[in-house]
């Protein structure tokens, strides 16, 4: 048997060639590296080697400057103020304790601050900057300056900080900035390198949370020569970043100050919004916080106070807070009736303080009834029996249909934190959630938007813009990004029929504007601005008949977490509807009692843009007005005079 | 050829196979493994923790490794080939199909001892089973486009599976190397004019899809040319590398600052300095001299590839020892060429250097291939 010698074939014969030609470019690239590694280590090495060495290339961050946040009228309600800090480099510094206690001699270091630095040094590469001094005085920063050569690692350092000169009462809605914490690193997946930056700031929560992005910019670069002892020798390479855009919203500052002043001493939120455009000119919430308390870093007991306080303080009612939307639900349930065809609005029902469905009895809020009610009086009197009746014959999917269109249980897009989604309740929502069958009862608590209804401010408000228009109104709360606009929340046509919602336009008319209306106490008397709103009181809890029969049936006899909410939701003027209040008084008793005037008060700023003539208040509340008005201004102007101080 | 025309010659059995060991190939990866070690210990700063003791451990083991397969008649691992592409090929499929849902995207399995990626296990069962391939070919077929289109086939199904993970430096590694023995086998160099004239239109369309819908790379790999074209683009992201590790090379000079000496390499400017940017500390330590021995060691590895392929008397053992020596070649020599900024940083190691389990074991168990194949050449 004859083996064929591969090499002796022809075949053998190719492969030996190309196996040769392939090691030759084999070792041709080799050459290649060695002659690269010959032109780096040996012909550069000097240049290379004084990089590396004598002069150490630096790369630093060049943080962008923040975006601005502007009000509607371009007031900066978020600024920039430049402060200085001093960092060590641990690195650089060698010993430690003892350059930090020659800085002590120099400047007074605040305790705390340091304990913290020398923690972060521990823990962070020795590279790293940290600030062991902040919001050092210029005098302080030229002491340093100056001894710089005994203070190895300790380099002076000047940035911006965030400065909320509005204070407090935009606080809900711009937020606050804060340091970056671990936490913040772990939970958001971004890579940007700005984020390694010692306590960089970013938004917390509110608008500078939700557009962070928009807001931080990018980073730029340095590259900096530096000698053996942290001297910066030269300025090899820069490259600017972006600074963050600039931010325009809808807020009137002025609307807004005026309602947190008006709301001083309740639990309360107020959203005021233009019906034309969706424009949210003000989303008020009190009690409020100091965002700038937060900038600085809060301390312990202020932490604290703002968290143990049972007005809730730091929560942002006005979008997270729900509440049973009471009575100002009423026109959701006729509303679906009357599209389902259900409902004539000319037809009565009789009222007779109570309606038994299964078993249960169902109380009218008021004690003897309201006798024979139509739609339009229903609504002027708020009569729940009406609605008993009426809700039986619609069923809880067409309201909850309903209240859906209107904005109701769906969470709107507003760039605030924890938007609540409320509740429209349905069948199959009840089945999933609480494990049980829906009951008619449900359903009769529901039409009255009590039992499981809830609604936010913010919610409400879009309703009743809605029933203003006729139209998908959106709220808007961002005006513009670095001056592009964003898409206006007019709106398209809902498609309700005309005809009903005429009918409840007028009815809401009658509420405040017709002597048996439930807030004829809070008209406007100004009949071209003329106020249509409707009042709404939701339990709390459920008054048991063993209080019916103790004669507890009055809010006053109850302490204060155990009232009723007060709600009152408007529009005005009431023939060209062009803003929509929602106020929500938290226990505040009544709808028509506390919550009512607020709202008239907050429609007349906003219609004047300013403090209203007294002409526009009935004669009977006019000197109360007058005074109201006066603690409202001393009030304001005393906040600014201390914001101007600090 | 069958196992009875081996027969006709001597070929050695038993422990006398130890005798035929190709020892030089033996000293010379220990010769490089030992460097490894070195520098492991170097970047561990003066430790045998985290790093040199695992490495030992696993060369260890993959010398045993490779003993066991150059033991093991080369006849065998040619009817094995096929097997073996068709476990790697699944194990990739696995890796793709699980790593990236239930295990956080991971592209290993993990065996207990070590993590082995599929991937690198396919660039040795390719390099097999092609050349398995070529010697089942009658010679008079290799051009014939239907059986170079199963070649390409066999290439190009792991590569654009490697590709999906991605990774790019492993397909780049599977597509040479394939290339290269089908080139071995003797295909029609018109194919080749044809793949070549294809890949810089390629190249062109690659750059033209950059931010259109049909985008062939992703973000980071454009990135990651860009910086390699223009490293002062991002001085701090990818191009940071670069430019350290650039300044660590160059900055050793002739004879280095000495062993444990560096200071850039060790300084954490080089995230990867155990794994793919090991080179640097070895440049920075040992200067341009010890750059050089390193490429030495390497370099006689490749001859002596080349020469056991043509050494050899059939065409699976040439095949074997040509196609080893071209992957164990574009292993060091794309690693390299990162490090020293004349290729896109893709993440390839430096084979029997860097920290790392699935590479080492699988090269040590293809140079016991070529070890086989040295052994039972007939005599």
């Amino acid at each position: 048997m004859k083996r064929p010698n591969p090499s002796s074939t022809r075949n053998g014969r190719r492969l030996t060639r190309r196996a040769l030609l392939i090691g030759t470019a084999q070792f041709a690239l080799m050459g290649g590296l060695a002659l690269r590694m010959r032109s780096l280590q040996l012909k550069q090495a000097e240049e290379y080697r004084l990089l590396a060495e004598e002069n150490r290339i630096n790369i630093r961050l060049l943080p962008p400057a923040r975006g601005l946040i502007y009000d509607r009228e371009g007031r900066v309600v978020a600024d920039n103020e430049q402060n200085y800090r001093i960092v060590m480099i641990r690195e650089d510094a060698g010993d430690v304790e003892q350059v930090l206690q020659k800085l002590g001699e120099l400047i007074t270091l605040d305790p705390d601050r340091l304990e913290k630095a020398r923690e972060e040094m521990a823990r962070r590469s020795p590279f790293v900057p940290v600030t062991v001094a902040e919001r050092v005085s210029w005098d302080e920063i030229a002491r340093v300056t100056v001894n710089a050569p005994a203070l190895p690692g300790i380099v002076p350092e000047v940035g911006l900080s965030r400065k909320y000169p509005y204070g407090s009462d935009l606080a809900h809605v711009i937020g606050y900035v804060g340091p970056v914490s671990d936490y913040d690193l772990n939970r958001i997946d971004d890579q940007d390198p700005l984020l390694q930056i010692p306590r960089f700031q970013i938004g917390k929560t509110g608008v500078e949370n939700k557009l962070e992005r928009a807001l931080r910019g990018s980073a730029g670069t340095q590259q900096i020569e530096v000698n053996a002892l942290g001297r910066v020798m030269r300025e090899l390479d820069r490259r600017e970043g972006n600074p963050g855009s600039d931010i325009q919203l809808t807020i009137d500052t002025r609307l807004q100050s005026y309602i947190e002043a008006r709301l001083e001493g309740e639990s309360a939120s107020a959203i005021v919004i233009d019906v034309e455009n969706g424009d949210l000119l003000a989303c008020a919430s009190a009690p409020s916080f100091d965002p700038n308390l937060f900038v600085r870093g809060i301390s312990v007991p202020d932490w604290q106070g703002l968290n143990e306080d049972p007005y809730r303080p730091l929560a942002a009612k006005a979008v997270q807070g729900t509440y049973p939307p009471g009575s100002t639900f009423k026109m959701i349930t006729a509303l679906a009736a009357y599209e389902e065809g259900l409902l004539d609005p000319e037809e009565t029902v009789f009222c007779g303080g109570f309606v038994e469905v299964s078993g249960n009895r169902f109380h009218c809020w008021k004690p003897g009834g309201h006798g024979n009610v139509n739609l339009h009086e229903s609504l002027k009197q708020s009569c729940d029996t009406y609605y008993y009746e009426i809700c039986q014959k619609v069923g809880i999917e067409k309201i909850s249909e309903m209240a859906r269109r209107f904005g109701l249980g769906i969470q709107h897009e507003v760039p605030l934190s924890a938007v609540a989604a409320g509740l429209a309740p349905d069948r199959d929502w009840k089945l999933r959630v609480r494990g049980t069958q829906w009951r008619v009862g449900d359903t009769v608590n529901a039409s009255i938007g009590q039992g499981d209804v809830l609604a936010s401010p913010l919610q409400l408000a879009v309703m009743t813009a809605r029933l203003a228009t006729g139209r998908s109104v959106t709220p808007r709360l961002i005006h513009s990004i670095d001056g592009v606009e964003t898409p206006s929340g007019r709106g398209t046509s809902l498609g309700i029929n005309e005809n009903a919602l005429r009918r409840i336009r007028a009815a809401l008319d009658d509420v405040s504007n017709h002597n048996r209306g439930t807030a004829f106490g809070s008209r406007i008397t100004d009949q071209e601005n003329r106020l249509a709103g409707k009042t709404g009181t939701s339990q709390v809890r459920r008054i048991t008949q063993a209080e019916r029969d103790a004669g507890i049936t009055s809010n006053e006899d109850l302490p204060w977490e155990r009232r009723d909410h007060a709600l009152f939701v408007s529009y005005a003027p009431a023939e060209a509807p062009r803003f929509a209040v929602s106020v929500v008084v938290e226990h505040g008793g009544s709808g028509s009692g506390a919550a009512a005037p607020i709202a008239r008060d907050v429609m007349l700023q906003a219609l004047y843009d300013g403090t209203p003539p007294l002409s526009t208040y009935p004669q009977n509340v006019r000197a109360r007005i007058s005074e109201q008005q006066r603690r409202i201004d001393a009030m304001i102007a005393s906040k600014f005079a201390a914001s101007d101080r600090a | 050829m069958s196992y009875l025309e081996y027969n006709v010659k001597y070929v050695p059995s038993g422990f006398r196979k130890l005798f035929y060991v190709n020892w030089q190939i033996v000293l010379l990866l220990l010769a490089i493994a030992g460097v490894g070690f070195l520098m492991l210990y170097s970047v561990a700063g003066g430790s045998m923790r985290p790093w040199v003791e695992p490495q030992m451990q696993r060369f260890a083991v993959g010398m045993v490794l490779m003993f066991i397969v150059a033991f093991i008649p080369i006849w065998f691992w040619r009817n094995v080939s096929l097997l073996g592409y068709l476990l790697a090929f699944g194990l990739l499929i696995y890796v793709e199909l699980f790593g990236a849902v239930g295990m956080g995207a991971q592209r290993w399995i993990d065996l207990g001892f070590m993590r082995l990626q599929p991937s690198e296990l396919m660039k040795v069962t390719l390099v097999m089973l092609l050349a398995a391939y070529y010697d089942w070919l009658p010679a008079n077929k290799v051009s014939h486009p239907l059986w170079v289109a199963f070649a390409v086939f066999l290439v190009l199904v792991p590569t654009a599976l490697v590709l999906r993970q991605p990774d790019l430096g492993t397909a780049i590694l599977l597509l040479s190397g394939g290339g290269a023995i089908i080139y071995f086998a003797g295909v029609h160099w018109a194919y080749f004019a044809t793949v070549i004239a294809a890949g810089i239109g390629a190249i062109f369309a690659v750059f033209q899809s950059r931010g259109t819908s049909w985008q062939l790379l992703q973000d980071y790999q454009f990135r990651r040319i860009d910086t390699f074209l223009n490293p002062a683009n991002d001085p701090l992201g990818a191009g940071y590398h670069i430019t350290q590790a650039k300044i660590a090379l160059g900055s050793g000079g002739w004879t280095g600052r000495g062993y444990m000496q560096g200071t850039q390499s060790r300084l954490n400017f080089l995230p990867e300095k155990h794994t793919d940017f090991i080179f640097t500390t070895l440049a920075e330590e040992f200067g341009f001299v010890g750059g050089i021995a390193l490429l030495g060691l390497y370099a006689l590895v490749t001859l002596f590839c080349i020469v056991a392929g043509l050494q050899a008397k059939d065409r699976f053992s040439a095949l074997i020892c040509l196609g080893i020596g071209v992957t164990f070649f574009l292993y060091f020599f794309v690693n390299m060429a990162m490090v020293m900024g004349l290729a896109p940083v893709v993440g390839v190691p430096l084979p029997l250097v860097s920290y790392g389990g699935s590479a080492m074991l699988v090269l040590l168990a293809a140079f016991g291939l070529v070890q086989s194949a040295h052994i039972h050449r007939p005599r």
